[in-house]
């Protein structure tokens, strides 16, 4: 595309640099993002993060491992409970602990909800920020049902701390599953509502189609994950390729996009909602019994050594990598590797050339939470 | 149950335990992290136990020898997971043998990021780690390269795009000196911040306002204070 800048002789045509956010509503959250402009045209742009750094990392690392569940519920809080699975299978896989199999299965079942619950935010804000505000309402309708069964599960409605090394901190309320599943059936009906309002949408279709084009190779290159990889074509799924919880034991397909636009992206996530649903369905029907928490040593103190262990949140691959120096009960060093930081990395690449109001449909395309960002 | 392997309440973020019935240890009231690094001063790095004999490694590390000569420093196998070490001068050849062999492909950086271990004097404080995957034969490897305070290490920006932030935020946080990064500057803390957090020697509460301001003022005071509590 097109980014020079032409130098006419009758008008004014110097570059305009304008600043949006930390505080735009459609940044979601405290993102700042300085455009630099030829006129409606963005030639390039410097995103400004660190707002919302609370030093998730370093805490960690000063605390003891169990105590670390709930500060993983502070990233990405609008899909906790797979940040607390994603810590929990890193210092299961350091312990070389094994987890019963009824325990495996109801991770499964909370992250997958987990991804309903933050996809349906994701279709809200973003249709949202492109103009269409009945989305918004719908998505939250159905989101706050997640929120009710999570609820019924460990108490709470945002940051759940629904984890423990080894297994769970409860077994599942009785009756809890036949919610789950009169849910299931609730949400592919509204699936096709949402898709009856945007996806044969003309302006949808305007907003979306050919806007940040990336192709599958750059995209792997420049680190994005999940819905933002798979959207250009690359069949990237952790689930998939190294599984974990119950995955393996699952049937789903990855939906996987072919022009990488944004119009693609939004395709693939209206496509794992039905595949969320088709994973729940199968691992509440399955669910086996047992007990809900392995062998877990009283005292957590991993043997020195480090390791790296991803899984597919939401919004993309949430890798630990966990060092123990196995003498002291916390860890020695503690890193997210956070989808939503790396997918916002590629923002820079993709609102080049476009105009300033498809940087809003870009941020919302990318689907970052800023907590998770800043850590 | 996991419930009850923790006896101490969760909450109190620096807090000492207020009720610990065994006097564990009274010393531990400044909760800093300072404190941690002279506490736990033996661990100088992770062990990296290497592969038993049997262990039959991927062919794309042969083949990595064979193209870059001393580029493998040593191997090591824990937990299913294969590391590299790689000797600081070799990496950029390293890390582009990789990318291109045709038994490798690692197209996809996951993360990049770095362990401080301050008694590390001779071979380098840092460990910076580099996790790799390949999106199209679906294997990881992880690469590690020790180097130290001020030491430079070539940035990868041109191999992966991904590590532009990633190194930035290795800068941020530990200072680690990456040459030929397009765009060196802080990402998470602000621009004019003074040291680097992640350190084990930074303490965990933050060096307050004064360190913003005067850093050597800071540090008068800070010896200051740990004298105090010497005597």
């Amino acid at each position: 595309m097109d980014t020079t800048v032409h130098h006419g002789a009758m008008f004014d045509t110097d570059e305009l640099v304008i600043n949006m956010g930390p505080q735009h509503p459609s940044t979601h959250g405290v993102l700042r993002v300085v455009l630099r402009l030829d006129g409606e045209k963005v030639v390039d742009c410097d995103v400004v993060i660190g707002y919302l750094h609370r030093g998730i990392e370093k805490l960690s690392e000063n605390r003891n491992w169990t105590q670390i569940v709930l500060l993983t519920d502070r990233m990405d809080y609008v899909a906790a409970a797979t940040s607390n699975v994603g810590y929990c299978e890193t210092v299961e896989k350091l312990m070389q602990l094994e987890v019963p199999r009824r325990a495996r299965y109801v991770r499964t079942i909370l992250c997958e909800l987990q991804r309903i619950a933050s996809h349906c935010l994701w279709v809200g804000t973003h249709a949202m920020d492109i103009g269409a505000m009945t989305v918004f309402l719908y998505a939250f309708r159905e989101r706050e049902l997640i929120l009710d069964l999570f609820e019924e599960f460990c108490g709470a409605r945002l940051t759940y701390n629904s984890m423990r090394i080894g297994g769970l901190p409860q077994d599942i309320p009785p009756g809890w599953d036949k919610k789950v599943l009169g849910f299931c059936d609730i949400m592919a009906q509204k699936l096709d509502e949402y898709e009856e309002l945007l996806t044969h949408n003309r302006i949808w279709l305007e907003r979306t189609k050919g806007i940040g084009v990336i192709s599958g190779p750059e995209a792997a290159g420049l680190g994005l994950c999940g819905p933002a990889l798979r959207g250009s074509g690359v069949a990237r799924d952790v689930r998939k390729d190294e599984p974990y919880a119950a995955y393996d034991e699952m049937e789903f397909d990855i939906p996987l996009g072919t022009a990488g636009d944004t119009y693609d992206r939004y395709l693939v996530r209206m496509e794992e909602f039905r595949q969320a649903l088709r994973i729940i369905r199968q691992a509440t029907q399955g669910i086996p019994e047992g007990p809900i928490v392995g062998k877990v040593p009283r005292l957590i103190k991993p043997a020195a050594g480090e390791t790296y262990h991803a899984i597919e949140s939401p919004k993309g691959e949430l890798g630990y990598f966990i060092v123990s120096d196995g003498k002291s009960t916390n860890p020695y060093r503690f890193r997210v590797r956070p989808p939503s930081f790396c997918n916002l990395q590629g923002l820079r690449r993709l609102v080049r050339g476009h105009l300033v109001a498809d940087v809003v449909a870009l941020i919302g395309s990318i689907d970052i939470v800023l907590g998770e960002v800043d850590r | 149950m996991a419930d009850d392997q923790e006896q101490k309440p969760p909450a109190a973020p620096s807090a000492p335990a207020p009720q610990a019935p065994k006097p564990p240890a009274p010393a531990a009231k400044p909760p800093a992290a300072a404190e941690h690094a002279p506490k736990a001063a033996a661990p100088t790095g992770p062990p990296d136990p290497p592969p038993p004999a049997d262990a039959v490694a991927p062919a794309f590390i042969g083949s990595l020898q064979a193209a870059v000569p001393g580029g493998v420093a040593a191997l090591s196998l824990y937990l299913g997971d294969w590391t590299i070490i790689v000797p600081v001068a070799q990496l950029s050849a390293v890390v582009r043998h990789l990318r291109d062999a045709a038994d490798a492909r690692f197209d996809y950086l996951s993360d990049l990021t770095a362990t401080d271990w301050p008694p590390r004097t001779t071979e380098g404080r840092f460990d910076v780690v580099y996790m790799l995957y390949s999106t199209r034969l679906r294997h990881r490897v992880r690469l590690k390269v020790k180097v130290g305070e001020n030491q430079p290490i070539a940035s990868v920006t041109g191999v992966w795009a991904a590590a532009n932030w990633l190194e930035r935020e290795v800068y941020d946080m530990f200072g680690v000196n990456f040459t030929g990064h397009p765009d060196r500057r802080r990402i998470l803390m602000p621009e004019d911040w003074q040291g680097f957090p992640q350190r084990k020697d930074y303490p965990l509460e933050g060096p307050g306002e004064l360190l913003m301001e005067n850093p050597l003022d800071w540090l008068k005071l800070r010896q200051a204070k740990e004298e105090s509590e010497i005597e």
